[in-house]
């Protein structure tokens, strides 16, 4: 299974993370800066894997995929394919695309919640389920049409920076 | 702001800012003062959260569920909230306190996680108002923190959504949910399982398929026995024939790697599949897939490795895609010692690969190389990757120095046959200047010491050149060799060709950067050599004399009782130096004693210890008469000297051996062995002696030794001969007494300066060097491998222990999930169709149910299964009883064990037997029937 979807920039600044087996607030941390450590030392044109054993236990493995300013990194172990999870990560990546028309890495800070949205709809308790961005995409606006009309009387934009500030 | 910071406001209602205005807060405060405006948030928070307004309360806990994602915090203390927020009607509310929960809810320490399990089955039964958007976050909570009550208690309300009864349409997140719940709630298996297995069936749609089919992966892969998954092979098998969807058949691949193991026979079966995937599939996921399948489980299948080989090629020439090369590699490595042959076509790669600018790739290049080594070719391999070492960045060539090391050094160096090029080797790898393996360097000088008696010479010469090598001093990770080298010298120093070179180096001002363990291992290992030349010096006058007074007066004298023949060996030595003259023994105790001086005043304890031994003993050889006297052969008539040289003799002659760790256990308490009631009498005794533990150095011998010899001779002389007589006794335990033959230092030194290469070349040069060297050859007709001395160690601990409790649990859900399959699908013509034979089937069950009666020792497994149906709450008897049946079919009685035997030894009557049984017993070999189907 998939043990933990880990979206950082290249400061080390975690943007999305999601672990599929549950960890405490400050193994968390202690997690996702081990894993930048290891990143950050990695030079472009090597390959994506990193033996994770000794971040994520043994017989785990990490693949990642540096775009622009963000590295999305999967963690996976023994059940999932390594090539497999780097095609997944690419169809993380176009998802987002899509949905966000050119994604950047604003786009991913901004919107937290659809982010984990997106996420669930690909990989649902650590399992594969969906592999066709546009399905995903499909689902996702479905989600968001739903709450947007169910929110329409309720959710009035009520800060003053919200309806000023954009 | 007129608000206390307890009660929430109507200000903060309306002017609460939402997760938006947080974010963009957070980016525009500097590194220094965003904990600041964290905790500014956090207090804004506190209060919100307790708002009686829903959409308040809302934001307030996504803004929260933001701040514990991202940075770190902890909310656990806000669980109330999120669980008040459930049961709102409007949609965006439970769905931020699903995320909220199932990002921060665990069994373990959300204690009020039962709170929810009435709204999660509402929202998971069938009903207009639970769409998708609402079921999928409640499975995801269910998914990630559930614990094993919970999932006990809404195993049920997911069945009719796993199996597509319900009009939710989440059937592939509802098995992903139900995977999960099988994981921390095994009891529910008997709920779960069947609905699961109904998903695989042809006509389900390829998402749920695909999902089933990973929830098997995962339950095969983590079950420590797979053999209830085996009656399911049909369904996978129909897969892997016809599925065109490559996640689908990634997993059908890894369940057969596991379940091939088990069942010899279905290897034969899934290799042709399998092959035609490898050949036609363009998708390299896949044809990873199928090699990793071939090398772990179809290796007996010579034309599918071959094939797998190929494809393994195709991927190491991937040059502008280093993840396939690396995956080749690993791929290669996967490949045991029996497929040499297909590292070494790809040798000139994987050497290459040493050269890559990926670690990764390297990595797995050294460790391919590693694992080719063998006793032909590891001369040659580890000398050209120690100069590689010499060149390569510093974190790359420790893991050489580690790799070697680590292989060399394996079962007690069983890859070694020429142990003068390896201690060599291991003095080369202490002067990479990236050195940081000294530790290891260190432990083998000293072991290859104990063990190996025909390597010491070469063991002194390389200790020596390390020990006056002034430039290592300054190295700290190399304290540790240089203190090996040191001890080497000092106790193997009668093989030593020059005393006063080595007491130079070993006092060499430079050695005061060393750490003052490390001196006074030196300084012990000058009062060694003192001794010794001491010793010969004395022992040579005593032999003219001897010799002389032989010569004189013809055969009738013989009454020099000193040089005995155990002592020959020395004389040995003496002979092949020049002889020893009294100046040369003068200066070299002057030298001592003008450099150790100082030291007596040193402010560790250690050093000064061993410097006042040092000095003690020059002083007491000064002391005697006729020391001064220039005529030599006085000294002998000096009873005193006579008497100083036994003792050092017996303090030191003694080889020192390795000690087995179950030396202890096998002496036998002698029987006359009284033991004082009251220990206190021993302080006079160890008041005398020298008890300050050793250093690194692992035995407890060496550190008694000065303090013995520099003792007044008769009562020292007693402990030393204890020590001989257990030796004596137990000799068995240490090194051999026979004597070897001189070695013939015939070999070139390993550590020639190496001359600087382009980095460019270095590769070629490797590829160049190791031409053949793979193929594991005969050895060249060199000297025999010296005595290596192994201990019979007896302490290979089981590490069964450590993984028991996980294989307890795991045991539980695969005795569940085998009394589910073997109670449902028992007859195995079924399995192929099975949704339209699930009505004969439960006709089946019943008809089981009675023979029951008749075979209710054969039968309990099933009964047991239904057992748990009924009641689920007598869960530990359960565990018990299932641990015993599943964990080993041994277990069973004999008599069954016996008859089963005989269905399985000759097939043809065996099948016959059973069909004719099946009329009156259909179901008395409950696993064999089913798989045998599929198979035959």
């Amino acid at each position: 299974m998939i043990r933990a979807v880990i979206v950082m920039n290249t400061q080390g600044k975690p943007r999305l993370l999601k672990f599929y087996e549950f960890q405490p607030p400050e193994k968390q941390q202690e997690l996702t800066r081990s894993v930048f450590a290891v990143l950050s030392g990695r030079p472009d044109n090597v390959s994506n894997f990193v033996e994770a054993d000794a971040i994520f236990g043994p017989g785990t493995r990490l693949v990642y995929k540096h775009l622009a300013t963000l590295y999305f990194v999967f963690v996976f172990d023994s059940c999932e394919n390594e090539l497999a999870m780097l095609d997944l990560i690419q169809v993380l990546v176009e998802t987002l695309d899509r949905c966000f028309k050119n994604v950047c890495e604003l786009d991913i800070v901004f919107n937290f919640n659809k982010m984990h949205t997106i996420l669930d709809e690909i990989i649902f308790g650590g399992q594969v389920l969906e592999t066709s961005s546009e399905r995903v995409l499909k689902a996702v606006e479905e989600i968001s049409r739903l709450e947007k009309s169910a929110s329409s009387v309720s959710f009035v934009p009520k800060s003053v920076s919200g309806r000023f500030g954009r | 702001m007129a608000a206390t910071s307890s009660s929430p406001s109507l200000v903060d209602t309306l002017f609460q800012r939402s997760l938006d205005d947080l974010i963009r807060a957070l980016r525009s405060s500097s590194s220094v003062t965003e904990a600041a405006a964290i905790a500014r948030a956090l207090d804004e928070i506190r209060r919100e959260i307790r708002s009686p307004d829903l959409d308040t309360k809302a934001v307030a806990l996504q803004k929260l569920t933001y701040l514990a994602s991202l940075h770190h915090l902890d909310m656990s203390w806000a669980a109330f909230h999120a669980l008040e927020l459930l049961p709102s009607p409007s949609l965006p509310r439970p769905r931020v306190a699903y995320l909220a929960a199932s990002l921060s809810f665990h069994p373990s320490s959300t204690d009020l996680l039962p709170l929810a399990t009435h709204q999660l089955r509402k929202h998971l039964a069938p009903s207009p108002s639970n769409t998708p958007a609402l079921v999928t976050p409640a499975l995801h909570l269910l998914a990630l923190a559930s614990s094993a009550d919970l999932a006990c208690h809404l195993a049920p309300d997911l069945v009719p959504i796993v199996s597509g009864q319900s009009s939710i349409p989440l059937r592939p997140k509802a098995i992903a949910t139900a995977l999960r719940a099988l994981a921390v709630c095994p009891d529910a298996a008997p709920v779960l399982f069947k609905p699961l297995v109904d998903c695989l069936s042809l006509s389900s749609e390829p998402h749920v398929v695909s999902a089933a089919v990973s929830a098997f992966c995962e339950l095969a892969l983590a079950a420590p026995d797979p053999s209830p998954y085996l009656p399911l092979a049909p369904e996978f098998y129909r897969l892997l024939v016809d599925s065109r969807n490559n996640w689908v058949l990634i997993k059908v691949l890894k369940i057969f790697a596991r379940l091939a193991s088990l069942e010899p026979r279905l290897a034969a079966r899934i290799v042709d599949p399998v092959c035609q995937l490898l050949r036609r599939s363009p998708a390299k996921s896949l044809v990873f897939e199928c090699i990793r399948t071939v090398l772990s489980s179809l290796s007996d299948h010579d034309a599918a490795v071959r094939l797998a080989v190929d494809k393994i090629k195709e991927f190491l020439a991937s040059d502008d895609d280093p993840n396939l090369r690396y995956l080749g590699l690993q791929a290669l490595a996967m490949l045991g010692p029996a497929y040499s042959w297909a590292v070494e076509e790809s040798r000139e790669v994987v050497i290459q690969s040493l050269n890559d600018t990926d670690t990764n790739i390297r990595h797995e290049a050294l460790c391919l190389i590693m694992g080719m080594l063998c006793e032909s070719n590891v001369v040659e391999i580890c000398n050209l990757l120690i100069k590689y070492a010499m060149k390569c960045d510093p974190d790359f060539a420790n893991e050489i120095l580690d790799a070697v090391l680590a292989t060399c050094g394996r079962n007690v160096y069983e890859l070694i046959v020429d142990f003068d090029w390896y201690i060599s080797l291991l003095g080369e790898m202490a002067r990479n200047p990236h050195c940081a393996k000294g530790n290891e360097i260190e432990r083998q000088l000293v072991d290859i010491g104990l063990r190996v008696r025909d390597a010491r010479p070469e063991l002194v010469r390389v200790a020596r050149d390390l020990l006056i090598d002034p430039a290592l001093l300054g190295n700290p990770f190399l304290c540790s060799v240089l203190s090996a080298a040191a001890w080497v010298s000092g106790e193997y120093v009668e093989s030593s060709s020059n005393l006063l070179e080595l007491v130079e180096a070993l006092l060499q001002p430079r050695t005061n950067l060393l750490s003052s363990l490390v001196r006074a291992v030196y300084i012990q290992a000058v009062f060694k050599i003192v001794t010794f030349s001491f010793i010969s010096f004395i022992k040579q006058i005593q032999a003219f004399d001897t010799k002389s007074s032989a010569d004189r007066s013809t055969a009738f004298e013989n009454e020099d009782g000193v040089a005995t023949a155990d002592k020959a060996v020395i004389f040995d030595s003496i002979d092949n130096n020049e002889t020893i003259k009294h100046e040369s023994v003068s200066h070299l105790l002057d030298f001592v004693e003008t450099t150790v001086g100082p030291l007596s005043e040193c402010d560790d304890v250690e050093v000064q210890e061993r410097a006042r031994n040092v000095l003690g003993l020059i002083r007491i050889i000064r002391e005697t008469r006729y020391w001064n006297i220039v005529a030599e052969h006085e000294l002998t008539r000096d009873n005193k000297i006579s008497e100083i040289v036994e003792l050092m003799e017996a303090a030191f002659s003694e080889d020192l051996g390795p000690v087995s760790t179950n030396a202890q256990k096998r002496v036998t308490v002698p029987e006359d062995l009284i033991l004082n009631e009251n220990l206190s009498d021993l302080a006079g005794v160890l008041g005398d002696i020298d008890v300050t533990p050793c250093t690194s150095i692992s035995f407890s011998l060496r550190g008694h030794h000065p303090t013995k010899s520099k003792e007044d001779s008769a009562p020292v002389i007693e402990p030393s001969s204890l020590l001989a007589e257990h030796r004596k006794r137990h000799g068995l335990y240490y090194l051999s007494t026979e004597k070897d033959e001189v070695e013939s230092n015939d070999y070139p030194l390993a550590n020639e300066p190496l001359l600087p290469v382009s980095h460019v070349d270095d590769a070629k040069d490797i590829v160049k060097l190791t031409a053949q060297s793979f193929i594991p050859r005969k050895a060249k007709s060199t000297k025999p491998r010296p005595v290596v001395i192994r201990l019979d160690e007896g302490d290979g601990v089981s590490s069964s222990g450590l993984t028991m409790v996980k294989e307890f649990k795991d045991d539980l859900l695969s005795g569940a999930v085998r009394n589910v399959l073997l109670g449902n699908e028992s007859k195995p013509s079924s399995s192929h169709d099975m949704s339209s034979d699930r009505t004969s089937q439960r006709g089946e069950n019943d008809a089981s149910n009675n023979n029951d009666l008749f075979s209710q020792p054969n039968e309990s497994n099933a009964l047991d299964g239904r057992e748990h149906r009924k009641s689920s709450s007598r869960k530990s008897r359960h565990h018990i009883r299932h641990k015993e049946k599943n964990g080993s079919p041994g277990n069973e009685d004999t008599e069954e064990k016996s008859h089963r035997h005989s269905t399985r030894s000759s097939r043809h009557q065996g099948k016959h037997k059973h069909r004719q049984r099946g009329d009156t017993l259909p179901d008395v070999v409950p696993q064999e029937p089913v798989i045998q189907d599929f198979l035959l």
